[in-house]
């Protein structure tokens, strides 16, 4: 896809360069947001119970991202210097709202079950860090492309960690049931689905085991990415 | 630097921008987000008695619900002495339609137990036996949660459950509303015992060794478990008066 992109010709406003890509997939690989920048644990911890709701925070966050630096980065030669942090801050919670209120009204279920977690991506500090260090300084285009780069590769964090969790916590994945007894609480030992044996690792649904997780994430991605080992 | 005029007027600006965008989006929704709380209610109200709705209920259609609402259950609200409050009265009160799916359970929950005022749905099947669905609430571990028991025709069967709860930790006390086979555990346990005392349905750490008065209680969630035993103990006990004027 980027290939072609990059032969397009000169005269095209929107081009998609090599530093275009750069921007797009630093932040999924060699400057992710958790697991080099190590930011937005708290969020990372509290919503990776199950693949769903991992799935609907990422997208929620990505939209949080994608438009608060698209919109800082236009507002940027307007925003006075001494309160650029409050307008960001409100830039961001009114982005934040709106997916609220949109997920009431489409999704409610998924509402109900991360309206406290929703809120809290006001204190994510990828977003605001964004803002901050590349939406301040650079061009709508860039900061867009900045932001939704951000926004996956804190999404695809977010989805690794809820399929361990959920996965060895409660045997499931995306809420069917996919290994161990059917149920833990059911004597109906005939229907069994794959390792039957399994028994489900309550730790794994507990927020310490997503430090864990993350840990070994952090851990498996500098063993295989050799460029990170310097970094700190 | 900029001057404080400047500064100030950027914010006032933005701020008014972003104050009426959400209250318009907010105004624009409210019938959506209406809508989705009370089906979301009717639903779990529906739950308790699921067993007995023809058709998978975890793929059940907004439309069938309503459906359903409208044309099998018969909705009242009774007071603490079990007689049921005239619709009107309920209107007076502030009370939409005068329905009981309108009543405010949160602030009914704040009123004492003696003024507290609940509600009741009859579902009647195809085949005309009727369930009786009564409410409850209680504390579990973090905060609130609750149920809709279903009550078979002879007002001492547990027919079926739906619980939910605010905060309760997802895989364990949060199974109480997830996993439908601990609630099914619930199903034609008995609340009286044979004399005809009332006995509620416990909630039983480490199995159940009464069958017929007790169920499992949920590995790491003791908390939430006996919040549910406290909650069903209390909250069928609260509809004993209205339960006896229907056996006469």
């Amino acid at each position: 896809m980027a290939d072609t992109a990059v032969k397009a010709p000169k005269e095209a406003v929107i081009k998609f360069g090599k530093k275009e890509r750069k921007l797009l997939t630093d932040p999924l690989n060699d400057n992710n947001p958790i697991t080099v920048q190590v930011l937005g644990i708290c969020s990372a911890l509290a919503v990776t119970t199950g693949m769903k709701n991992a799935l609907v925070m990422a997208i929620a966050v990505v939209f949080v991202c994608l438009f608060a630096n698209v919109f800082t980065s236009l507002l940027r030669k307007a925003i006075p210097k001494q309160v650029r942090m409050i307008v960001q801050l409100v830039i961001i919670a009114a982005l934040v709202t709106i997916v609220e209120l949109t997920l009431k009204a489409v999704a409610f279920d998924s509402y109900k079950q991360l309206s406290v977690f929703i809120g809290l991506i006001i204190t994510n500090c990828i977003v605001m860090g964004r803002l901050e260090a590349f939406a301040m300084g650079n061009k709508p285009y860039e900061s867009a492309l900045d932001g939704l780069g951000n926004g996956f590769g804190y999404g695809i964090i977010l989805l690794i960690v809820a399929l361990f969790r959920e996965v060895l916590g409660k045997g499931e994945f995306f809420g069917i049931k996919l290994i161990g007894p059917t149920s833990d609480y059911f004597l109906d030992t005939t229907a069994i689905t794959w390792l039957g044996w399994y028994e489900n690792n309550n730790l794994m649904v507990l927020f310490p085991s997503a430090m864990f997780v993350i840990a070994v994430l952090i851990w498996a991605h500098r063993a295989w990415n050799s460029k990170l080992v310097d970094v700190s | 630097m900029h001057s404080t005029t400047r500064v100030l007027g950027f914010v006032f600006a933005l701020t008014f921008v972003v104050a009426l965008v959400l209250a318009l989006m907010q105004n624009g929704l409210k019938p959506i987000h209406d809508k989705n709380e009370a089906l979301y209610s009717k639903k779990a109200t529906l739950a308790a008695v699921a067993n007995h709705i023809e058709g998978d209920f975890a793929s059940i259609t907004d439309e069938k619900v309503q459906e359903i609402f409208d044309n099998q259950i018969e909705q009242f609200v009774v007071n603490n002495e079990g007689t049921i409050i005239p619709s009107d009265d309920l209107l007076a009160m502030g009370v939409k339609e005068g329905k009981a799916e309108n009543l405010d359970l949160t602030k009914e929950q704040k009123k004492s137990a003696d003024e507290r005022l609940r509600p009741v749905y009859i579902y009647t099947k195809d085949d005309g036996s009727k369930y009786y669905i009564v409410y409850t609430r209680g504390k579990g571990l973090w905060d609130e949660i609750w149920g809709n028991i279903a009550l078979e025709e002879d007002l001492a069967t547990i027919a079926g459950v739906s619980f939910d709860h605010r905060q309760e930790t997802p895989g364990l006390g949060a199974e109480i509303k997830d996993n439908k086979a601990w609630a099914s555990q619930f199903i034609g346990k008995k609340i009286y015992d044979g004399t005809g005392n009332y006995t509620s349905v416990g909630v039983i750490k480490g199995g159940a060794k009464d069958p017929v008065h007790e169920v499992d209680g949920i590995s790491g969630a003791t908390i939430t478990a006996d919040g549910v035993e406290e909650m069903l103990h209390r909250g069928l006990k609260a509809y004993e008066p209205y339960l006896n004027t229907l056996k006469g």
